[in-house]
């Protein structure tokens, strides 16, 4: 079957994807920082009309037009919009695909009497996207590459096998040939599609890189061109609309349950796991009420889900009742397939909720776990890390007795290199019973820590009278005592 | 009649015990060490964490799950949590102001709920009347003969019972015995 493929081509995508939100009647610009200056990125046809043109420097724009209105440009707004143009057009056919910043391929092949035949096709698209407020100019041929020059530089449809005659006529740019090659072909005098065609193949290559013939070829069908269509994306996200409004928890409940099996089932069949959801109410009086859940692992069990939920559903208010429920996967991880383990699966999947449960209460970050860091310097000997995102370390590495308070450094009284017979700290006396030490601690010279600008420590573990047993340092570098920690 | 240790002294299970004085962070390794499975261990933020490597030798630092609460009311607040849930073994409060009645008696029904045994640091004096038992612990001094343990040392406790729900009070000298990995009475301090 003969392939058939549209371009379709938005000149003013960015400036008319702004004015689409926000109409304004008046000559409109999107300014873009670039090369030092802002600059104007796209315009509005009657901003066109007093001179202006994109790459012109605001200020000298302004000077041409001072009613000028504009709009800082959002390149990957743009890209984002035309990637909706895209999924909205597979109304036509399933085979989209992007085309640069500003186009769209669509290949119609077998397609087009779905929408009465080409002609009608083209009129429907035409029409379509002048009343959403888009400028689109369109090409319908047998290659993309024939397509994209009709968009750009003679609208219309080729008809089966007359690629060359349509094209022939074209200026060189319409072969999407760099400004570089193009000027050089000119200077040669070769100024149309035709007259390319018609020179001796053999020395266009050996003058030229094979870009030109390559293209020449694309356009006129004996080198395929692939357009590769968008991903299908999968969206987490399940919604009920309920005939009467409900608000009694057990209802919601119900309702949130089958929600959260319908998403479960979807992240099943994609081998995912929820790491973060939102389940939103709307209410009879359009306000809407979210509940939102982070957990402690990637997840798809739908009554656990539906159990974690209940304490953020009871404190919503219904209101005047619900009349739709959203549950949506604000984030989703890989999770595979898993054995069946009923010992040790259950007891793991409950510490999981617990850490679920008390994150929603005191934020995910704020449940940690140690972890062992290999550092002589006690106060770095370990680290805290999110219990969510990590695992515990089954051996903790034993080393020498620490207390099992650590603090900063609280300076005492003392002199020597004994600890002292009495101190004062914390506003309390105290009287050494016995002492042990020292021990001897040097600063990791190759770490900047302003804690240890004192150099050497030696560390003494003392008992008091008072009962307590204190861990205390000598600075023999800078003599001075220090209570560092208190052992239990 | 006298209280023997072993009658109080694996604390009672599914209950909510408080602990005060200046080596109750001693006593809280201790009881991680024995409880089964992982330990909530529930924190003000402001504070600083327990250090790991001194809980070593009494417990598996890795078990610990460190939950850091804005205040006191989040803090009673997770560990009704974390109790009612009964995933972990041991759930350890750091109380830094009094409770009253009813969230003491609130956490041991969580406790009692959840078959988890619930253990609230509390300041001196600042305990309630709800807890199963309350303990006062201090270091003592040892003995000059006293055996050292390679490296670590035989540090002795004063272990006060000074509220007990279901019992007399008592109180016990004790020390930790590195090589069967529990306390050990020494001697009977009161009687």
């Amino acid at each position: 079957m003969q392939r058939r493929i549209v371009s379709l081509w938005f000149p003013r995508l960015a400036a008319e994807r702004v004015l689409r939100a926000r109409p304004v009647d008046a000559p409109f610009a999107l300014s873009l920082f670039d090369r030092n200056s802002e600059r104007l990125y796209d315009l509005c046809p009657r901003a066109e009309g007093f001179g202006l043109n994109r790459g012109m420097t605001l200020v000298h724009a302004r000077s041409f037009c001072p009613d000028l209105l504009t709009r800082p440009a959002d390149p990957n707004a743009d890209q984002r919009f035309l990637r909706l143009l895209a999924r909205w057009a597979t109304r036509y056919c399933p085979w989209v695909g992007l085309d640069g910043r500003d186009g769209l391929f669509l290949d119609i092949t077998g397609s087009a009497h779905l929408m009465g035949g080409e002609e009608p096709l083209i009129d429907d698209i035409r029409a379509r996207l002048a009343r959403a407020g888009l400028t689109a100019r369109l090409g319908l041929a047998d290659t993309p590459g024939t397509a994209w020059a009709l968009a750009r530089f003679s609208e219309g449809i080729a008809a089966p096998g007359e690629t060359l005659a349509r094209i022939g006529a074209l200026p060189l740019s319409a072969l999407r040939l760099s400004d570089q090659t193009c000027t050089s072909l000119e200077r040669l005098g070769i100024a149309t599609v035709s007259q390319l065609y018609n020179l001796p193949r053999a020395t266009v290559a050996r003058r030229y890189d094979r870009e030109v013939l390559a293209r020449l070829d694309q356009a006129l069908g004996s080198l395929p061109e692939q357009i590769s269509p968008l991903g299908d994306e999968k969206s987490f996200a399940v919604r009920m609309t309920l005939p009467e409004p409900i608000g009694l928890l057990d209802d919601v409940m119900a309702a949130a349950r089958r929600l959260t099996a319908h998403l479960c089932q979807r992240l099943d069949e994609a081998q995912k796991g929820a790491r973060a959801l939102k389940l939103t109410f709307r209410r009879v009086d359009q306000e809407s009420q979210a509940v939102e859940l982070k957990l402690a692992r990637p997840m798809r069990d739908g009554e656990r889900l539906v159990a974690l939920f209940e304490r953020g559903v009871s404190s919503v208010d219904a209101g005047y009742g619900i009349d739709m429920i959203r549950l949506e996967a604000l984030e989703v991880e890989p999770l595979g397939l898993r054995q069946l383990d009923r010992s040790e699966g259950l007891a793991k999947d409950s510490l999981d909720d617990l850490i679920t449960q008390l994150g929603n209460r005191v934020g995910l970050d704020n449940i940690q776990r140690f972890q062992p860091v290999d550092s002589h310097i006690p106060e770095r000997s370990f680290k805290l890390v999110p219990a969510a995102y990590s695992r515990a370390v089954p051996d903790w590495p034993c080393r020498r007795p620490r207390p099992i308070r650590l603090f900063a450094p609280e300076p005492i009284l003392g002199s020597g290199f004994e600890p002292p017979r009495r101190f004062r700290w914390r506003g309390r006396l105290r009287t050494v019973l016995e002492a042990e030490g020292p021990e001897r601690i040097t600063p990791a010279w190759w770490e900047q820590d302003d804690s240890w600008a004192k150099g050497l420590r030696d560390y003494w573990r003392v008992g008091t009278g008072e009962g307590q047993r204190l861990w205390l340092f000598h600075t023999p570098q800078h003599p001075a005592w220090f209570v560092q920690g208190e052992f239990g | 009649m006298s209280l023997t240790f072993s009658s109080v002294y694996p604390l009672k299970h599914a209950r909510a015990h408080e602990i005060c004085g200046n080596s109750a962070l001693a006593f809280a390794a201790i009881a991680a060490g024995a409880a089964k499975g992982a330990v909530v261990w529930i924190s003000e933020s402001w504070k600083p964490t327990v250090n790991p490597e001194g809980l070593a030798p009494y417990c598996d630092p890795g078990r610990l799950l460190l939950t850091r609460a804005d205040s006191q009311l989040t803090v009673l607040a997770s560990a009704e949590t974390a109790l009612r849930s009964g995933a972990a073994g041991l759930v350890v409060a750091e109380l830094s102001g009094a409770i009253g009645l009813t969230e003491g008696r609130r956490l041991q029904l969580a406790a009692e709920a959840g078959g988890t045994t619930a253990l609230l640091l509390i300041p001196e004096g600042a305990g309630s009347n709800a807890a199963e038992t309350r303990w006062r612990c201090s270091g003592t001094p040892a003995p000059a003969s006293g055996p050292r343990q390679n490296g670590h040392d035989s540090t002795h406790w004063r272990w006060s019972l000074i509220k007990n729900k279901i019992g007399t009070l008592s109180e016990w000298i004790v020390r930790w015995d590195a090589a069967s990995h529990r306390v050990i009475v020494v001697s009977e301090a009161g009687g």
